[in-house]
């Protein structure tokens, strides 16, 4: 079998991080995946994707993080950790950068999630059906009975 | 009017890798696997998914002079170990089930079953560096 170019461990880098974004991951960790040393890596990886591990890891960290920001309500520190950031302050500060506003007001400029959410129908036709007493009173009601 | 099509072009690195990964890892079959000397030994290898008799993958070598100028080959053998050469879209009737089976024989997965406005879907590579995408409708 022929060598692999050496692209290819470059490409397994980025995918560890596209798959791993969530956890708390160090540029030795990503550097191994492409099995070069962490100087060399982060060169060669500018080199050849024309951005730092560090900026594509943060960008698809921010990418996702905006996406929870629009389909789930988990607060903006839940989603911060969510995507493997650790400080809210400068998780703020960087979306901000990217999306020029807060996560809050983020949020905002989208329709709430709950309007969004693609509940299954089996879990509405069980939780949206009202209590029967509801009902019974009413035709009750209907009938002129107490 | 064009009728039908028949086999998608998938630069690979190795043919005798990507055919092992396409059988025996993805579950193909094998359609063509023909070698042709007079052609430089041109290898027409071709693999399919075996509930869809129509369509196939043309799983073929970069080739060097006279089809590509050595520049040209390098290029696009870079260009596919990056993951920037295409992809390919499937559909799954068990997203999570394929997802665990393809873990455990050692598939890299660039996305874990994620559940999307169209379905479930997942993400993986062949060894080459190919996208390969599957895809469960609600």
């Amino acid at each position: 079998m022929k060598p692999l170019a050496p692209e290819r461990h470059l490409l397994r880098a980025k995918d560890l991080m596209d798959a791993r974004y969530a956890e708390p991951l160090d540029v030795a960790t990503i550097a191994r995946a492409a099995r070069l040393s962490p100087a060399h890596f982060s060169r060669e990886f500018r080199r050849e994707f024309g951005e730092t591990p560090h900026q594509y890891l943060l960008t698809r960290r921010l990418e996702r993080a905006a996406e929870l920001l629009r389909n789930t309500d988990r607060s903006v520190a839940e989603v911060c950790l969510m995507v493997g950031l650790r400080s809210v302050g400068s998780f703020t500060t960087s979306f901000g950068r990217v999306y020029g506003m807060t996560p809050t007001a983020y949020r905002a400029a989208h329709p709430p999630a709950a309007l969004r959410a693609r509940v299954p129908t089996c879990v509405l036709l069980a939780h949206a059906r009202p209590p029967s007493q509801q009902v019974s009173r009413r035709q009750a009601a209907a009938r002129g009975l107490p | 009017m064009l009728t039908q099509l028949t086999h998608v072009n998938v630069w690979v690195h190795d043919q005798d890798e990507a055919l092992e990964f396409y059988t025996k890892t993805l579950g193909m079959e094998v359609r063509d696997d023909v070698t042709i000397p007079e052609m430089g030994g041109f290898r027409w290898l071709t693999v399919a998914v075996p509930s869809q008799p129509g369509v196939a993958l043309a799983l073929l070598n970069v080739p060097g002079p006279p089809v590509f100028d050595e520049e040209t080959a390098s290029q696009v053998r870079s260009l596919v170990a990056k993951g920037a050469a295409g992809g390919l879209f499937f559909l799954s009737d068990d997203v999570q089930g394929t997802y665990e089976e393809l873990k455990q024989k050692g598939v890299e997965f660039s996305q874990e079953p994620t559940q999307q406005p169209y379905g479930l879907d997942a993400g993986f590579r062949d060894p080459s560096g190919n996208q390969i995408r599957m895809m469960q409708q609600p």
